[in-house]
């Protein structure tokens, strides 16, 4: 399970809608307890692929990224990108480059901007099996 | 000689490269990862030629994109 404050959903939202036609893309950090990770940080980071069909996150900005949530005692949860135009579930190529089994992959789809659809899932070896996603308002 | 290796300071031998590195910590699939040493990133051709220095600090960063 990965929980997720209500104020992350809606950064994500406002710039998955800001950013079309591209995918925007992210990191989220946190902490972990058991089976259950907390998002405590959200960094939002440059798709240098700028297409509305694929994303690659910029690896400096990564790196930035990780080294902030490290002086900030988080770890890296997983990751988030938009589908502009496809519903929210892993594509071909989403499974196939996931290399992190550990992490987790949020994917909003905006096919009707109106209603937002955010999940999250796990991908082992090309399989994706989706995750609880809960979000909760802020503390 | 002392490495932080994905924040954690530990002990290794000197003169490991940072293939050797990357087999010791068990990374997976490090084809596909990214280490940054000293803030300077590498990809996977440099790993085998990269000598690592006492107080290096190294992190590991998978691919991260997709598709739609």
């Amino acid at each position: 399970m990965i929980k997720l404050p209500k104020s992350f959903y809606d950064e994500i939202v406002e710039a998955a809608k800001s950013g079309r036609p591209e995918e925007i893309c992210g990191l989220i950090g946190g902490t972990v307890s058991g089976d259950e990770k907390t998002a405590e940080e959200i960094y939002f980071l440059e798709n240098i692929d700028h297409s509305n069909e694929h994303f690659s996150m910029n690896p400096k900005e990564q790196l930035e990224a990780v080294k902030d949530m490290r002086s900030k005692g988080l770890v890296p949860l997983g990751n988030f990108h938009s589908h502009p135009e496809s519903p929210s579930r892993p594509s071909e190529e989403d499974k196939r480059l996931a290399y992190d089994k550990t992490a987790s992959y949020l994917i909003l789809s905006l096919m009707d901007i109106y209603e937002p659809v955010l999940k999250s899932f796990r991908i082992v070896d090309g399989v994706s099996t989706e995750e609880e996603l809960v979000i909760e308002e802020d503390k | 000689m002392k490495l932080t290796v994905t924040g954690n300071v530990k002990e290794y031998q000197d003169g490991l490269t940072l293939k050797e590195l990357i087999e010791i910590e068990k990374v997976e699939t490090p084809e596909y990862v990214t280490a940054s040493v000293n803030d300077d990133l590498l990809g996977a051709r440099d790993f085998e030629g990269t000598v690592l220095n006492d107080g290096d600090t190294v992190e590991f960063l998978y691919f991260m994109g997709g598709g739609c």
